[in-house]
C-alpha cells in the first residue's frame, strides 16, 4: 500500500528545469566563444604561466594567453564542430534509415553492412584516418566526425519505420487510398521525430569527445586554433613542472559539457516516454 | 456488386504448412457473411486477403472480376479486433475519425461518437469508444463490403450489441456487403444472412 | 476466506493535460469481492475497463505512481507486502493476461520448476497440458501463442497453490483446451484452493464459475451465483447486469443506449445512473454494497 503525496517539484518539473539549465550553460559557451574579441586570448608575454587568480581565473600558458577566455572559445569552437557533424550525421542516418526500411531487400542488406563495419572498427582508427585524408584542420575532423556517427542514429530509424510499417494504422491508411509519402510523412515522421531528436542529442557529446580526441593526438585542429584537444596536449609539456591549471580546468570545461548532453538526452528520454512518464 | 475469392491459398513461405488451401467463396451486396471455424482455421488470414492487406500464394481476389485496386480508397474495408492498434496514438481523434472522409453528424450520432471524445487522445477512451471512431472511419459511401474481423470480441456486450445493431442497419439501408468473423456462434445467427464454416472450405490438415 | 477486498481503491497519479500539474485518476472505485476454499469466482467486464488492475493491486505489481485504499486479506490477515514476497509462488499463483510475463532467454522447463518446483511435477503438468516432453527446453520465442499461454499456466499450477489468479488465461487456447483449462481450475477448487478468474467472456465464466462478479467502470456492481445468471435477467438484481443479459447474442441481443464512463469523468454516486431506467435523486449518493437475494449489490433499487 502506497500513497503518492501531491508535491510541488514533480519529475516532470525537475527535469524541465535541469534540461534549461543545462541548455543555457551550453548556449552561453557557444555565443560568448562566438563572438568573443580574439584580444582577450591573444598573446601578452608579460603575463606567462600565471597560476589562476582573480584577473586570470584559470591562469595563463606560456606565451601568456589567458586560459579561461581559451577555453570558452575552444568549446565554442568544439560546439560548433559537433553541431554541424551531428547534423550531417543525423541527415546521413534518416536517409539511409528510411531507405534501408522502406525499400529493403539489396539497400537494406549494404546499409547493415555498412553500420557494422563503422561499429565494428575502432572509432579513433577510422576517425584518424578519414581527417589525414581529408587534409586534417577544421575541414578534415568535420568530415571524419560526420562520416564516424551516423550508424547507431541509423540502426534507431530503421527499426522504428520497420515496426511502423508493420503496424495495422499504417496498413489500413494505404487501403483508405493514402499514398507513401502521405503516411511518411503524417504517421511516420511524428512517430520517430522524439527518438530521432534524444538520439541526436545523444550524439553530440560522441562528436565533440571525438574531435577534442583527434586534435590532442595532433591530427585535427591546427596548432593556432584554440580548442580543448589543442589546449589540453599542449599543457602536457608543463604538466610535469607543476602547471597544473593548464590540464585541468580545459578538462574539467569538457567534462561538464559532455555530461550536461547527456543529462539532457536522457531526461527527455524518460519525458517522452509514456511508460515512464507517469512516475 | 461481388467480392470473390477464386481458389485462394496461402502460406507464409514455401517452408511452412498451408493456413488456407483451395478456398472459394463468394460475396454479393446486401449480404451479411459470417465465417464461423476454431481457431487455426486462418479466419483472420481469409479476412486479411480478402481485404487486400496479403497477397494470396495461389488464386485470386476480385472485385467484380477485377483484382482489388491498389491505388487510391479500396471499396473493400476492413475493421480489427483490436481497435487501440490501429489508429495513430499520437494523433488526437479528430484527426483519426476524418482520415479519409468527413462523417456527417447524423451517422456520428448513429454509431454513438459525442464530440466531445474529438479532442482526446486514443489513450483516453476505451476501447468500445475506440472502435466506434474506426468503424466511422471506413463507413464512407465508397464502402461495398466491410470485413470484421473480431471487432466486438474486446467489448463488453452491450456495446457490442450497440455496435452490430448499427452496423447492421447502416449495411441495409446502402446495400452494403458485410463479412463478419467471429467464433461466436450466437452472435453470427443473430447478425448474418448466411454463415459459413471455415472447416468446410478450408482444404487444409489441421495442425496438432 | 481465502480472499477477501474489501472497499479497494486504486488511484494512479497521471499528468494533466499539456500541463506540469499532476492528478489523481481513479481507476477501481470501492470494489469488494471474496473469494471462499473450493470455490470459482469470475469477474466480468469488458476489456480495458481495469479488471487487470484489480489482479495486480492484490499481487502488488502496480507501477509507482499507484496509490490505494482498502484493505486485501488473505486467510483472514491482512496481505502485506512482507507477507505476499513469502507465499507469492507457493500458496498465491499468477496467471498473467500476457505471455510477455516469461522470461525470454530462459528454457521454459526451468521456468516452470521455478524456485520451488520439481523437475517430475513439471512433465506431469507439460503431458496434462499436451506439452511435447522436449518443450521443456525451449525458449518462449520458440513456442506458439497456445503453447506459450499453457506453459504460464502449468507454472501457475506447480507450488499447489490455495488462491489461483488467473486473469484472461483463455485467449489463443482452442475450445478443447481452455475447457481443460477450466476443467482443472474446478479439480484445483474441489481440492480446497480459491480461484479468481478474470476475463471479457460471459460464456466462460458461466460454464465453470460458483459465482459471477459484474465489472462496471471499475467497480463490482453486482455478485451473484452463476445460477442466476443461467435463470435469466429476472434473477438478477442490478439494472447494469439485467441490461448485460438482455444485450447478449444468445439472447436478445438488445442493447441499452449509452457508454461506459471515463475514468477521470465519473458521476458521484451510482456510476451507471446515467443509463438506468430506475433513476432518481437517491442515486447520487454513495452505494454502498447491499445483500439481495443471496447475492451483493451496489444499487438501492435492487431487489
Amino acid at each position: 500500500m502506497n500513497q503518492t503525496k501531491k508535491q510541488f517539484w514533480n519529475r516532470k518539473k525537475l527535469i524541465v528545469l535541469l534540461v534549461v539549465i543545462s541548455a543555457a550553460y551550453l548556449l552561453t559557451a557557444l555565443f560568448w566563444g562566438l563572438f568573443m574579441d580574439p584580444s582577450l586570448y591573444g598573446v601578452h608575454y608579460e603575463n606567462k604561466l600565471l597560476s589562476p587568480s582573480a584577473s586570470h581565473l584559470f591562469g595563463t600558458d606560456a606565451m601568456g594567453r589567458d586560459m579561461f577566455y581559451r577555453c570558452v572559445k575552444g568549446l565554442s569552437n568544439s560546439l560548433v564542430i559537433g553541431l554541424i557533424a551531428s547534423a550531417i550525421s543525423s541527415v546521413v542516418a534518416l536517409v539511409f534509415g528510411v531507405l534501408s526500411a522502406v525499400f529493403g531487400g539489396w539497400l537494406d542488406r549494404f546499409v547493415k553492412l555498412a553500420v557494422d563495419l563503422c561499429m565494428g572498427l575502432p572509432h579513433l582508427v577510422l576517425l584518424i584516418l578519414i581527417s589525414c585524408l581529408m587534409g586534417k584542420g577544421a575541414f578534415g575532423v568535420m568530415t571524419a566526425v560526420s562520416l564516424t556517427h551516423w550508424p547507431s542514429l541509423t540502426r534507431i530509424v530503421r527499426e522504428e519505420v520497420l515496426s511502423l510499417r508493420q503496424s495495422q494504422y499504417v496498413s489500413a491508411s494505404a487501403k483508405m487510398g493514402h499514398s507513401k509519402s502521405w503516411i511518411a510523412f503524417h504517421h511516420m515522421i511524428p512517430h520517430i521525430l522524439p527518438s530521432y531528436l534524444i538520439g541526436l542529442i545523444l550524439l553530440f557529446p560522441h562528436a565533440i569527445m571525438h574531435e577534442a580526441s583527434v586534435t590532442f593526438l595532433g591530427f585535427g585542429l591546427s596548432k593556432e586554433t584554440p580548442a580543448i584537444g589543442v589546449i589540453l596536449s599542449e599543457s602536457m609539456n608543463y604538466i610535469t613542472t607543476g602547471k597544473w591549471w593548464m590540464a585541468v580546468f580545459p578538462g574539467i570545461m569538457l567534462l561538464i559539457v559532455v555530461i550536461l548532453f547527456d543529462v539532457i538526452g536522457d531526461n527527455l528520454k524518460k519525458l517522452w516516454n509514456p511508460g515512464s512518464g507517469n512516475e | 456488386m461481388q467480392l470473390k475469392a477464386d481458389h485462394v491459398s496461402f502460406r507464409y513461405n514455401q517452408a511452412d504448412q498451408w493456413i488456407l488451401k483451395d478456398v472459394s467463396l463468394e460475396f454479393h451486396e446486401g449480404e451479411r457473411v459470417g465465417i464461423v471455424g476454431p481457431s487455426g482455421y486462418g479466419k483472420s488470414t481469409l479476412s486479411k486477403i480478402l481485404a487486400g492487406y496479403e497477397n494470396p500464394s495461389e488464386g485470386r481476389v476480385l472485385l467484380d472480376e477485377a483484382p482489388l485496386p491498389m491505388k487510391g480508397f479500396c471499396p473493400v474495408q476492413m475493421i480489427y479486433q483490436h481497435p487501440e492498434l490501429s489508429v495513430n496514438p499520437r494523433w488526437k481523434m479528430k484527426k483519426t475519425l476524418t482520415e479519409c472522409w468527413e462523417p456527417p453528424q447524423e451517422l456520428l450520432d448513429r454509431i454513438g461518437i459525442e464530440t466531445a471524445w474529438f479532442t482526446r487522445w486514443p489513450a483516453e477512451l476505451s476501447g468500445g469508444e475506440l472502435q466506434r471512431f474506426c468503424i466511422a472511419r471506413v463507413l464512407s459511401p465508397e464502402t461495398k463490403f466491410l470485413i470484421c474481423d473480431e471487432i466486438t470480441t474486446m467489448l463488453d456486450v452491450i456495446t457490442q450489441a450497440q455496435i452490430w445493431q448499427t452496423l447492421t442497419g447502416i449495411a441495409q439501408e446502402r446495400n452494403m456487403g458485410m463479412i463478419v468473423i467471429t467464433h461466436n456462434m450466437a452472435l453470427a445467427e443473430k447478425v448474418c444472412t448466411r454463415i459459413v464454416d471455415l472447416r468446410t472450405v478450408n482444404h487444409i490438415e489441421p495442425s496438432e | 476466506m481465502i480472499l477477501d477486498i474489501n472497499d479497494l481503491v486504486v488511484s494512479f497519479s497521471m499528468y494533466q493535460k499539456n500541463g506540469f500539474q499532476k492528478g489523481n485518476l481513479e481507476v477501481i472505485h470501492k470494489l469488494s469481492l471474496s473469494v471462499d476454499r473450493g470455490e470459482i469466482v469470475a469477474v466480468v467486464g469488458s476489456s480495458g475497463s481495469g479488471k487487470s488492475i484489480l489482479a495486480h493491486a492484490v499481487l502488488n505489481l502496480l507501477p509507482k505512481n499507484a496509490s490505494t485504499s482498502g484493505t486485501i486479506s488473505y486467510k483472514d490477515e491482512l496481505l502485506t507486502e512482507k507477507r505476499l514476497n513469502g507465499i507469492l509462488g507457493r500458496e498465491i499463483a499468477f496467471i498473467p493476461q500476457s505471455v510477455d510475463y516469461l522470461d525470454p532467454v530462459m528454457k521454459v522447463g526451468k521456468q516452470v520448476i521455478g524456485v520451488f518446483g520439481t523437475r517430475q511435477r513439471q512433465r506431469e503438468l507439460f503431458q496434462q497440458y499436451h506439452l511435447p516432453q522436449n518443450t521443456e527446453n525451449k525458449y518462449p520465442f520458440q513456442l506458439s501463442g497456445g503453447m506459450a499461454r499453457r506453459i504460464l499456466i502449468s507454472g501457475a499450477m506447480m507450488g499447489d497453490p490455495d488462491l489461483i489468479i488467473a486473469d484472461e488465461p483463455t485467449p489463443g487456447l482452442d475450445t478443447a483446451m481452455a475447457m481443460e483449462t477450466l476443467k482443472e481450475f474446478r479439480r484445483m477448487a474441489d481440492h480446497g484452493a480459491a480461484v479468481l478468474l478474470i476475463t471479457h467472456d460471459i460464456d466462460l465464466a458461466l460454464n465453470v464459475a460458483d459465482r459471477v462478479s459484474v465489472f462496471y467502470a471499475g467497480t463490482i456492481v453486482e455478485t451473484a451465483p452463476t445460477q442466476d445468471f443461467l435463470a435469466g435477467k429476472d434473477a438478477l438484481r442490478h439494472p447494469y447486469s439485467k441490461a448485460f443479459i438482455d444485450a447478449l447474442p444468445q439472447n436478445d441481443f438488445r442493447p441499452i443506449s449509452g457508454t461506459q464512463p471515463y475514468a477521470g469523468n465519473l458521476p458521484s454516486g451510482c456510476l451507471f445512473a446515467d443509463r438506468c431506467h430506475l433513476r432518481d435523486d437517491s442515486c447520487a449518493g454513495d452505494q454502498k454494497e447491499r445483500e439481495v437475494r443471496g447475492g451483493k449489490v451496489r444499487c438501492i433499487h435492487a431487489t
